[in-house]
């Protein structure tokens, strides 16, 4: 590109163009949905357990690659539920925690209980991860649009977990898969280390 | 003499007076359109019924298709002449879920049952659209333009799912429905706190 000195004139006219305040607090349905798809991606603790039960399920196959993220939605739901309602749930953060570090001791374990054990333990932990979200809304945002954004934000950690456990079809996508379930347990200690100091 | 005095009665004729604001400028049948996509407890059951009735089957498909439209204006027609009145937004939220839940579930269904549900989630919604829906021009207009979406939505859906094959694909309709029922609960816990 040939520069004139117009160019250099536009070029400091946009570096120097105000940007806007942004001092008020954000509301409407745009906003809800954003804090929503936002809210489970804030914390490495929720993301975490949420791409081990992706990996883990990937790691079992069919069924459980399907049934464990169409189950987990649903209880995390209910757990986010009694959150919003004000129903307190003692320990949610060391539940949070040991959350990480039983899915990740299962991948790396390459653990193969029955579908209904596996759903059990994803679930009873699901409940954890939903009332920690529920407890923690936004002032000002839409109710619906947070909760879409929310369980799609959920759904697509799940999604990127059962990418990752794709590695297994190359042999030595079994040893990185178990190598992520370790680095997922070991991120689960350093939780609970955490919640309980 | 008498023909321009009629022409004088008709040019002082009082019209409707048009005194809310027209939301998007096209009349009556496009706010309608435009309050059904910007409602998400509404697009929402939408999106589901379309799935459930695709996942049923094509009988099931073809009559929900038919009967769930109607059942949305028929539903409008009956909020309108009643409005104003109060509806609790926590009316919506049973109906996301179980829906949502059948999607999940994959419960094949019969047609029968699938007309009911259709039935139901149609009445339901359209009365709260009907009984809410703040329109400049004729309600009628704006619950047919609703009504439109709906019939084009379903339509659209459960023909793409009856289409499918690959079994995966049908995993991934159940994901959605998985995440429908989760919205619905959440929306359920909102509601029972109190907010919005």
């Amino acid at each position: 590109m040939r520069r004139t000195p117009l160019t250099f004139v536009i070029l400091l006219a946009l570096l120097a163009w105000p940007m806007a305040a942004g001092a008020h607090q954000e509301t409407g349905s745009a906003t809800g949905f954003l804090s929503g798809l936002h809210h489970p991606v804030s914390g490495w603790d929720h993301i975490l357990a949420m791409v081990a039960v992706g990996l883990w399920g990937a790691q079992l196959g069919a069924p459980a690659v399907w049934a464990l993220p169409v189950a987990f939605p649903m209880v995390m739901a209910l757990g986010g539920a009694l959150g919003l309602m004000g129903i307190a749930l003692p320990g949610v953060e060391i539940g949070i925690a040991f959350s990480a570090m039983v899915l990740g001791t299962m991948v790396l374990g390459k653990v193969r209980p029955p579908l209904w054990v596996a759903g059990a333990i994803v679930g009873f932990f699901a409940i954890f991860h939903g009332h920690a979200h529920g407890t923690e809304l936004p002032p000002n945002a839409s109710a619906i649009m947070y909760s879409i954004g929310f369980v799609v934000g959920t759904g697509l950690l799940h999604a990127v977990g059962i990418t990752i456990g794709l590695v297994q079809r190359w042999k030595p996508g079994d040893f990185v898969l178990r190598a992520a379930g370790f680095v997922v347990t070991a991120g689960g200690v350093y939780f609970l280390w955490a919640a309980l100091r | 003499m008498r023909r321009a005095g009629i022409m004088v009665a008709l040019c002082l004729w009082p019209a409707a007076a048009h005194a809310h604001l027209v939301s998007t400028g096209f009349g009556a049948f496009y706010d309608g359109v435009a309050h059904l996509v910007l409602t998400p407890q509404d697009w929402l059951v939408v999106v589901a019924m379309g799935l459930l009735a695709g996942l049923c089957g094509r009988r099931a498909a073809r009559a929900s298709l038919v009967v769930f439209p109607m059942a949305w204006f028929a539903g409008g027609i009956a909020g309108a002449a009643l409005a104003p009145v109060s509806t609790p937004a926590i009316a919506t939220a049973p109906s996301i879920l179980v829906v949502g839940i059948l999607v999940a579930f994959d419960r094949k269904l019969t047609p029968t049952v699938v007309v009911v549900l259709s039935c139901l989630a149609g009445l339901l919604h359209g009365f709260i659209n009907g009984a809410t829906m703040n329109v400049s021009g004729r309600m009628w207009l704006a619950l047919l333009g609703a009504s439109t979406v709906v019939f084009a939505c379903t339509t659209l859906l459960a023909a793409m799912v009856v289409s499918l094959r690959a079994r995966w694909t049908r995993v991934m309709i159940r994901v959605a429905g998985s995440w429908i029922a989760a919205t619905g609960i959440l929306l359920l816990g909102w509601l029972l706190r109190g907010v919005r």
